[in-house]
């Protein structure tokens, strides 16, 4: 498949505004200012079937469409750059080497939801990322991109970027809004959805980076064209970041619903060191594992669910044989404790409980029982939290449970990992 | 301080509702003052005019504020699961024999603070740190050493 999403992002210059007009770039932007009336916009991006690149997979002309017939004003553009998933790193190519295929797709998406303020939210942890961003909204701006008067054509739209400080929560939309207007980044309860009560009671849009990476090329080329990559039900490319075990780690831009196999074996080389396939984990550490005999699922939001999982933000964590499956359950649980915004008690207290039973598991002080027990704290969790984190947190421990059940029994009984030396 | 006064009214300008720039006057105040000290929580309050409970309630929920002082130079590692799967954990014992650094603590010569990181997003390049605003992948037991020499 020709890049459409990493175009040009081998050219060390990739980032500059001239090396970006010089592939192409604004061009869209032009065509819609020309060509296009906003609700043009949005019909075109609802017939290309682009759902939302940050876990969901809500349909995003439909997003749109809510906010847009939203009477309120003003209504804010956000763009979340938080990308906090443990194994994922689709965005940083697009940030660090691709910034302005992100304006451009931003601002067409403010024109066509009549947005005149943006931001972008940025995770802490990529410093370079804002020295780049901000050096390109720096061109745009001065370009006429971006402004009171874009292009000549008086559609304004300002942009800029707001610097998170580690809250893995703040990738959740609503707390990502409470960290915009300076809280803390704790979860609101839904509904009232963003689309109409979001930054400062606002109507909202909240779309991740590679989702508004798609729309210059969907305006360029058609939603009908559009429609033809990836799978039916889920158009488009796909950045798959893939990680751990493998020959070539990396981001491979693939049509959606490539399958876990191909990803693995074809375009990340497989598994290194002679090793054999023992777990993938297909979209960040919060998507429940899979065991080898299911890697012909294709990496799409409708297939994976019938597979046991899902796509989340397509961060394949790839392990071998040489890797205990409690000690990855026992540090993904010390990332959720550590991330758990403390709101909602079940996932507050749970993560602890877990993180602790696990501890005792992987220190050889397991006790007869502590299985049933993590399934029990952590049905406890599920579905009684105000935001997908405390899911996340169970649906991990579960699942590593029911697909390595004689690891988590080797640790109790052995005292010690099957694997390895520890 | 004038200075100081004077980016944050800068950032202010971005949003609709002052409020907003807590989290960039935090960052500001950090550069200013070297961590968030009683002193740079008063700064950001004034700036902004609000309570300095406010200011202070807003920073302790985020972990990459610098809630203590810090060494020189601050070694962000990741020890999350794609780096601990490709050996974040020796690097961590690595540090503690060679500096005598802990997560969470500082070496004596004040030279270097060490914080265990979730999630850096370099799981392609695992273990991977970053040092002040530098990014270093693909670390192993020599690597890490010569670069951090690199850092007085």
């Amino acid at each position: 498949m020709e890049r459409i999403l990493l175009k040009n992002i081998d050219n060390p210059e990739s980032h500059r505004l001239k090396e970006y007009e010089r592939v192409g770039g604004y061009s869209s932007l032009r065509k819609v200012l020309e060509q296009m009336s906003p609700q043009d916009v949005i019909e075109e991006v609802k017939t290309s079937g682009l759902r939302g690149r940050g876990g969901a997979g809500f349909p995003t002309g439909m997003k749109w469409e809510f906010a847009s017939r939203d009477p309120k004003f003003p209504k804010y553009l956000i763009c979340n750059a938080d990308e906090g998933e443990p194994g994922t790193f689709k965005d940083r190519p697009i940030l660090e080497r691709n910034p302005h295929l992100l304006i451009e797709g931003m601002v067409i998406s403010a024109y066509a939801l009549k947005a005149e303020i943006g931001y972008i939210y940025l995770r802490g942890e990529y410093p370079y990322a804002k020295t780049v961003l901000e050096e390109a909204i720096r061109e745009a701006y001065e370009a006429g991109y971006l402004g009171d008067n874009i292009l000549g054509r008086g559609v304004r739209f300002h942009l800029s970027v707001h610097q998170g400080a580690g809250a893995y929560i703040c990738g959740e939309e609503t707390a990502l809004i409470e960290s915009i207007e300076g809280k803390r980044g704790q979860p609101r309860i839904k509904p009232p959805f963003p689309v109409n009560v979001g930054a400062w009671g606002m109507p909202t849009v909240v779309n991740n980076v590679e989702t508004l990476a798609n729309v210059p090329y969907i305006v360029e080329i058609g939603g009908e064209e559009y429609k033809k990559i990836g799978s039916p039900e889920c158009p488009g490319p796909k950045l798959y970041s893939v990680s751990c075990c493998v020959k070539r780690p990396g981001v491979y831009e693939l049509p959606m619903g490539t399958t876990l196999r191909e990803i693995i074996y074809e375009h990340a080389g497989g598994i290194r060191d002679g090793r054999q396939l023992k777990a993938v984990i297909p979209g960040g550490i919060s998507t429940p594992v899979l065991t080898p005999d299911r890697i012909d699922c294709p990496m799409d939001f409708v297939s994976l669910p019938k597979y046991g999982s899902m796509l989340g933000s397509g961060a394949v964590m790839v392990l071998d044989d040489s890797v205990c499956m409690v000690k990855v359950t026992w540090r993904a649980m010390r990332f959720f404790e550590h991330e758990s915004c403390g709101k909602c008690t079940p996932c507050r207290e749970g993560t602890g409980w877990l993180r602790n039973i696990l501890e005792r598991l992987e220190g050889g002080m397991g006790r007869p029982g502590d299985i049933e027990l993590l399934q029990d704290v952590a049905k406890s969790i599920q579905g009684k939290t105000f935001c997908p984190l405390g899911d996340g947190a169970a649906s991990v421990v579960l699942s590593f449970v029911r697909n390595f059940p004689e690891e988590f029994e080797f640790h109790i009984k052995e005292k010690r990992c099957m694997v390895g030396e520890g | 301080m004038e200075a100081f006064l004077r980016e944050v009214q800068e950032v202010v300008k971005r949003y609709p509702q002052k409020r907003a720039a807590i989290l960039p006057a935090l960052y500001l105040a950090e550069q200013r003052f070297g961590w968030l000290s009683q002193e740079a929580y008063e700064a950001v309050a004034e700036a902004l005019n609000m309570p300095k409970a406010t200011v202070k309630g807003v920073a302790t929920f985020y972990s990459m504020y610098r809630k203590a002082p810090m060494g020189r130079n601050l070694i962000q590692l990741c020890t999350n699961v794609a780096c601990m799967v490709m050996g974040a954990e020796t690097l961590l014992q690595l540090l503690e024999r060679r500096y005598g650094l802990r997560p969470g603590g500082t070496t004596e010569d004040g030279r270097f603070s060490l914080v265990v990181m979730e999630c850096i997003g370099a799981c392609d390049r695992a273990p991977a740190m970053l040092v002040n605003k530098d990014f270093h992948p693909n670390l192993n037991e020599n690597n890490i050493i010569e670069i951090l020499e690199g850092y007085s």
